[in-house]
């Protein structure tokens, strides 16, 4: 099979062997979910129900503040037991709308219209997807609407479907594909109706010959959409290494990939606007691979957003006694989280529990200067420059030196020798620099 | 059901499996062979001197451990290739200075592993050719067994060898420089010929390369370079001057290989950058014909390295590869216009 792809990369270890071949399956409802307002890149939605409020499964809870943000909805039955503040996967904490699941309740939404997608505008589809609260489902949480509905100068002639999920471990976009293809397509159909655009690619790394093929199979015959097996390589699913691998188009610096004429979704998001017009529920559930060996059962659970992971695991059998790390994600971009009350939120594309071997917490060594964090980094960055720049505090120097450009993926920490924490550096330098110059303001 | 206690660390939460000492330890292993050859080919004198810059290292390294580096391994390789530089019958207090310089002046006075500037075998062996000129280019004629002494290797320190307890033989190098003898060329790549312990046996020094080239702990393309650089120049300067050496007898004499694959490659003091590489390889290999052919020296990859080893941040930072997304080397209205 031929494949596509990009210059630099690494091949971590894949370890999806725990769940691609699991079939998903749907969780039971917890006896509490945490809904936090700030599920989303942009700002956080603004409450409406108070304390006491009965829901039901689907009802809006909090609406969007402006184009930039996304509502969040009730995702079991129940009734509000408290809107305070929770902690948020980030490590920081957030407004959260608590809801106490009715526990007799059998879940069914209300009765809504769900409407015939062919007969919308492209405004109104916009407005649906923002409605239903579709946000990327691959991790970064942009909500889905804003990529649909373009500024009106740009030009954009292909729509990249992200199926590469590159990072190890994760299970969530592999299945959808092979369970949910038609879905998958129904969310392509409509978002190149909103974007009046006539064609559309889906970018599958070629280790998941079975999603590739149940795409291919599952593809409409009256639209222009390819499905292009890609190189296994980290960050594949890195949009800018996607666009580059499957159109040979480079996003420029400092810009979106709207600027070389496409617009990105992840295949999760795809699929979600497909279930939005097929069914008319908004994201109130998401598909999440819950793995690693500190897991004694590794499933695909389809997951209520706001579920706390002490009851996700719970559900999955529960930690091994040799479990040491709860990562949100994957694990080369995902975020640690201790703390077992933390809600499962949209963006949530994993959850991996590491035992206490895997644990990196070695020592770091000097650097020796091997050069295989040059080799490593997919934006041909220098690192470890940057990272002795970073360690003197010398931000603006990393700044000429395009630490703006680097997109946190790892790659360099996951190849140094010496166990420097390249990208940890990169990402504090990175809040330093905003702090020196918030935004607006010309450094 | 009581949770296990949870840790938190930074992403990435997976690591390549090389790391630092086991590169150096991994380097170290492959030296090996290449002292055993020395033993087969110089006897118990080998093993002394050796053994003597090896301890000079690790005295060094340890008297500065201020950070533990001792078991990083790279003391060790440092000790093991300053020896394989050096003569049989060198006086094994020599060998025991020239340990100490290369870690205490090559390595620790810049800040230990990783900031040092020149390759440090080679700051002890060129500290040892400034001091005592003589004794490191005395070559002992082959040896009847294994266990005879080369030379006077138990000289007092501060005392130089007696020259007549020692029969003497020229190197290739040597001979081709001042004597205009021209070796055979099979003899030098079995390693039957004269020369620094671990110079010889070029055949195993290429094998082990290959290993490490394989495991990515030396990038083949700094030795691919030099080789390259050496063959053609030799070969250029061959038309105007035919009673130059060919580029075979520069390949494989001397301690071209050695040097192109074990010193050349440290990856403290070459270029990161693979552009790099290829132009710090080709210095080298124009440095080491120029001062083998017009120096006053047989033998030159020790101060070509050393010379290249000074231009490695430059070359690094002219050889930065274009950063994705970027239009590559500002042009000069670019910068105006970035700057305003």
């Amino acid at each position: 099979m031929r494949a596509f792809g990009f210059m630099h990369g690494v091949h971590p270890p894949e370890r999806k062997e725990l769940t691609e071949k699991v079939a998903i399956r749907r969780m039971a409802f917890p006896g509490e979910v945490v809904l936090p307002v700030r599920q989303h890149a942009g700002k956080p939605a603004k409450t409406i129900v108070k304390r006491g409020d009965r829901v039901e499964r689907g009802d809006t809870l909090a609406v969007p503040d402006g184009f930039i943000s996304s509502p969040v909805h009730a995702s079991a039955s129940g009734r509000v037991a408290a809107i305070e503040q929770w902690p948020h996967p980030d490590g920081s904490t957030s407004e959260a709308i608590r809801i106490a699941v009715d526990s007799h309740s059998v879940q069914v939404p209300r009765l809504r219209l769900v409407p015939d997608w062919q007969q919308l505008s492209s405004q109104q589809i916009v407005q649906a997807v923002q409605d239903a609260g579709v946000v990327g489902l691959g991790g970064a949480a942009f909500p889905t609407h804003v990529k649909l509905a373009p500024p009106k100068d740009a030009k954009v002639d292909v729509v990249l479907i992200n199926g590469a999920e590159c990072e190890p471990y994760l299970t969530t976009d592999h299945r959808s594909m092979v369970e949910f293809p038609e879905r998958v397509h129904l969310g392509i159909r409509v978002m190149l109706k909103a974007l009046g655009v006539s064609r559309a690619v889906i970018g599958v790394e070629k280790n998941k010959p079975d999603a590739i093929e149940r795409l291919t199979e599952t593809a409409p015959a009256d639209c222009d959409v390819t499905v292009l097996p890609l190189t296994v390589k980290y960050p594949q699913g890195a949009e800018k290494m996607l666009i580059h691998a499957v159109l040979g188009r480079e996003v420029p610096s400092g810009k979106l990939p709207i600027s070389v004429g496409a617009v990105v979704q992840n295949v999760g998001s795809a699929a979600m606007i497909g279930e939005v017009f097929e069914t008319g529920l908004p994201l109130v559930e998401r598909i999440v691979t819950v793995t690693g060996r500190g897991l004694r059962r590794p499933s695909n659970l389809i997951v209520p957003v706001g579920t706390k992971l002490r009851d996700l695991l719970d559900y999955c059998g529960g930690m091994t006694d040799d479990a040491a790390e709860i990562l949100f994600g994957g694990p080369m971009m995902g975020l640690p989280v201790a703390n077992l009350d933390t809600p499962i939120l949209k963006g949530t594309t994993g959850v991996v529990v590491l035992t206490r071997d895997e644990v990196r917490a070695q020592r770091s060594y000097p650097c020796i200067h091997c050069g295989y964090c040059l080799d490593a980094c997919p934006m041909f960055l220098d690192p470890q420059h940057l990272g002795s720049l970073a360690r003197a505090g010398r931000y603006d120097e990393m700044q000429q030196h395009h630490l703006a450009d680097c997109m946190l993926c790892g790659s360099c920490s996951y190849v140094c020798p010496s166990n420097i924490p390249l990208s940890q550096l990169f990402q504090a330098s990175k809040l330093a620099v905003r702090r020196v110059a918030p935004a607006g303001v010309k450094a | 059901m009581t949770a296990p206690p949870l840790v938190v660390t930074a992403s990435p939460h997976l690591k390549a499996p090389a790391s630092t000492p086991v590169i150096m330890w991994t380097v170290v292993a492959t030296l090996v062979p290449i002292v055993g050859a020395a033993f087969y080919l110089f006897g118990i004198s080998s093993l002394l001197v050796i053994t003597a810059a090896l301890a000079g290292c690790l005295a060094a390294e340890a008297v500065f451990n201020r950070q533990r580096t001792l078991p990083d391994g790279s003391a060790v390789i440092t000790g093991l290739l300053l020896g394989l530089t050096l003569p049989a019958a060198l006086p094994l207090w020599m060998a025991f200075i020239g340990g100490v310089v290369s870690i205490a002046l090559g390595k620790r006075i810049f800040g230990g592993l990783g900031y040092n500037i020149f390759n440090p075998a080679l700051v002890g062996r060129a500290f040892l050719m400034a001091a005592f000129p003589v004794p490191l280019t005395t070559w002992s004629a082959p040896i009847s067994s294994v266990w005879t002494m080369a030379g006077d290797n138990f000289a007092l320190p501060l005392m130089s060898a007696d020259p007549a307890a020692m029969i003497t033989a020229a190197t290739p190098l040597g001979l081709a420089k001042f004597e205009n003898t021209h070796s055979e060329i099979l003899p030098m790549i079995l390693g039957t010929r004269n020369g620094s312990l671990g110079e010889t046996s070029v055949a195993i020094i290429l094998l082990c390369g290959a290993y490490l080239a394989w495991r990515r702990f030396l990038n083949w393309r700094t030795p691919v370079s030099i080789f390259a650089t050496v063959a053609a120049v030799t070969t250029i300067i061959g038309f105007f001057d035919p009673s130059r050496p060919t580029a075979l007898f520069m390949l494989f004499s001397g301690g071209l290989v050695l040097g192109a694959v074990y010193m050349a490659t440290d990856m403290v003091t070459s270029p990161t950058t693979n552009k790099g590489r290829w132009i710090f390889g080709a210095g080298i290999g124009v440095l080491v014909v120029t001062i083998r052919f017009w120096g006053g020296l047989p033998e030159a990859v020790m101060y070509a390295i050393l010379l290249m080893n000074a231009l490695v941040p430059y070359i690094n930072r002219v050889t930065q590869p274009r950063v994705f997304g970027t239009p590559g080397r500002l042009t000069r209205q670019q910068k105006a216009e970035a700057a305003a």
